[in-house]
């Protein structure tokens, strides 16, 4: 027997290392190389070339991608909407939670929970069509039905035509989706408070209001701190198929709906400018993850295991 | 005893929840009528839900170019499925190295996996990446490969199922009869982990029939093109319905474009709504599941 305290038994852990090797090597493909790109922001890339053998070109696609009113657009977007939601969902998803809550009807609770959850089931794209029946400017039924009809105009609204319509018909379309989602986050946690507090305040004769406002809220704060600061963590990024399907990629309403994804996603594969969209998408990745790290690290202060890491 | 205060709150809710019910189903009611509304009808008075006049041409249109449509189910059935169930296979792998206690390296393992969670190399890095190295653009890896196969967040969630749920005894006694630690694996872990499993197996599904971006990314060739890549395509322009026909000599002005736009939505998303009473229960559950982490 030798002196060492402890000897590691490779034999015995090989098995295990061999079984990582395709996860590894997914990450590898998926995660790790795309890293090797992203040297591409400040270089000017040719296909011929490939991305190591493209020039480097210093930070003249962040001058280029600063010097256009594309950039503050986008980022002042990605932050409005993406600070907005996350207060008017926690709202929404609360009461929601709430109300269901107080269901007692075990059929009735199974219908509303199917239909509420059926929007987050479907894609984006699914999403944009349900979104063009309601506003195609020629046979869109608001149009039709609503603005010709009850309010009696001779014109229907081009709401494909006029950005000042999006905050708000994003706002809708985005709670419209991620509503049941919203209400399952906090079912979640408000069916873990325990019973008895409940049942001594009706002893007490509270009222429902009065339990809501003194029991359930004051228990669910953890729970909407810690929602809160990880959305918050996720700012920087946006929802790709909302604001690319949603708005039908039209151009003259980019100032309200244009965010970093979109911008990329137009620069890189829409106008073949992949200098900019580099310098835009390595803006996000790095600002994107200080947001993350310190989310989290506030996150594990306040309660360990609610963190990511 | 029901108090007053209770049972007008049980109505309120149930009032709330009625509506809410309504704002969720009343769209696809409006796009499954505006399908079936005849042509000259949706263009003079607009999608409606009582159209004067219904017709089945859209459909007509449909079954006329039903190759097409069949194709796009196909390449939508095969990417699902290899997808899932490849996804399963990876993530359980994965999930099971990293819950293995005493495992040496095993927190730097687990940091190679948490670490893509907060860090992502972006659109442009990745695309580059995946088109230049690996030239996948117009291939079935193109669908299945790009940040759909594997995730962080389910195998966090796996591994914690595996460390929690599994007894370090059953290894033991498997071991002690000599059994492989693949073998152990595939014959003890994974039957015992079929719910945790299923959970991200649906969800895995649900993205890969869902997905139409690694479509816009990778793929121009219409012979790859799953359901949603077809409804992308026609979103983007109406147009794309003669190119995707292939009946050459017709032009969008020949057809009853309006309601056939409205008809392929129908086909692409009336398989799910059939099935997806019976799911639903899961899909809540994965979640949830997914929500409260660990």
């Amino acid at each position: 027997m030798g002196t060492k305290k402890q000897k590691i038994n490779w034999k015995h852990w090989m098995p295990f290392y061999l079984m990582f090797l395709p996860g590894a090597a997914y990450l590898l493909i998926n995660n790790y190389i795309p890293l090797y790109g992203l040297q591409l922001a400040f270089k000017s890339f040719s296909y011929k070339k490939g991305i190591g053998g493209s020039k480097w070109i210093g930070f003249k696609n962040f001058k280029f991608l600063f010097s256009t009113s594309d950039a503050f657009i986008m980022i002042r977007n990605t932050l409005l909407y993406n600070i907005l939601w996350i207060f008017i969902g926690m709202i929404f998803g609360i009461t929601v939670a709430i109300l269901f809550n107080e269901v007692k009807n075990a059929v009735a609770k199974k219908i509303y929970q199917t239909a509420i959850l059926l929007p987050y089931l479907m894609s984006m794209v699914v999403v944009a069509y349900l979104v063009y029946a309601y506003l195609a400017g020629d046979t869109g039924l608001v149009n039709n039905a609503i603005v010709k009809g009850i309010f009696g105009k001779s014109d229907g609204v081009q709401w494909y035509g006029d950005q000042k319509y999006w905050p708000f018909i994003l706002t809708f379309v985005q709670q419209w989706k991620q509503i049941g989602f919203g209400m399952l986050l906090y079912l979640a946690s408000l069916l873990g408070i325990d019973n008895s507090y409940y049942e001594a305040a009706m002893l007490d004769g509270a009222t429902k209001w009065q339990q809501i406002k003194l029991i359930t809220l004051p228990l669910l704060k953890p729970t909407i701190i810690m929602l809160v600061i990880l959305n918050l963590g996720q700012i920087f990024r946006s929802d790709f198929g909302l604001f690319y399907q949603v708005p039908m990629n039209q151009g003259a309403l980019f100032g309200t709906t244009q965010t970093i994804d979109t911008y990329v996603y137009r620069a890189l594969l829409e106008n073949n400018n992949v200098g900019m969209s580099a310098a835009a998408s390595f803006l996000q990745s790095i600002v994107g993850f200080i947001f993350i790290i310190t989310a989290n690290a506030i996150v594990r202060r306040l309660d360990e295991n609610s963190s990511l890491f | 005893m029901v108090s007053k205060d209770q049972k007008r709150w049980n109505i309120a809710a149930n009032i709330v929840m009625t509506i809410m019910t309504a704002l969720a189903i009343l769209p696809f009611i409006l796009l499954i009528i505006a399908s079936f509304t005849e042509e000259n009808t949706a263009l003079k008075y607009g999608y409606s839900y009582f159209p004067k006049a219904f017709s089945l041409d859209a459909y007509a249109y449909i079954l006329q170019n039903a190759s097409t449509f069949v194709r796009a189910y196909g390449m939508t059935i095969v990417v699902t499925a290899l997808g899932t169930a490849a996804s399963i296979v990876l993530t359980a792998l994965t999930a099971y190295v990293l819950s293995k206690k005493g495992l040496p390296g095993g927190k730097i393992l687990t940091l190679i996996v948490v670490f893509t969670m907060l860090f992502n190399g972006g659109l442009v890095a990745t695309y580059i990446s995946y088109v230049t190295i690996f030239h996948i653009k117009n291939t079935l890896f193109a669908l299945v490969c790009p940040s759909l196969l594997m995730n962080a967040f389910s195998i966090m969630l796996v591994r914690n199922y595996f460390a929690n749920s599994i007894p370090e005894e059953i290894y033991e006694s498997a071991r002690i009869d000599g059994a492989s630690e693949l073998t152990i694996f595939f014959k003890l872990v994974l039957p015992l982990s079929v719910p945790i499993l299923a959970t991200v197996g649906l969800m895995a599904g649900i993205a890969y029939w869902n997905d139409w971006q690694n479509a816009l990314y990778y793929v121009d060739d219409k012979k790859l093109y799953t359901i949603q890549a077809i409804l992308n395509s026609i979103n983007d322009s109406i147009s794309a319905l003669t190119s995707l026909g292939g009946s050459a000599g017709v032009t969008v002005a020949d057809l009853p474009s309006t309601t056939i736009r409205m008809a392929v939505a129908v086909v692409g998303i009336l398989p799910v709504l059939v099935v997806y009473p019976f799911f639903q229960k899961y899909f809540a559950a994965g979640l949830m599941a997914g929500s409260v982490k660990g």
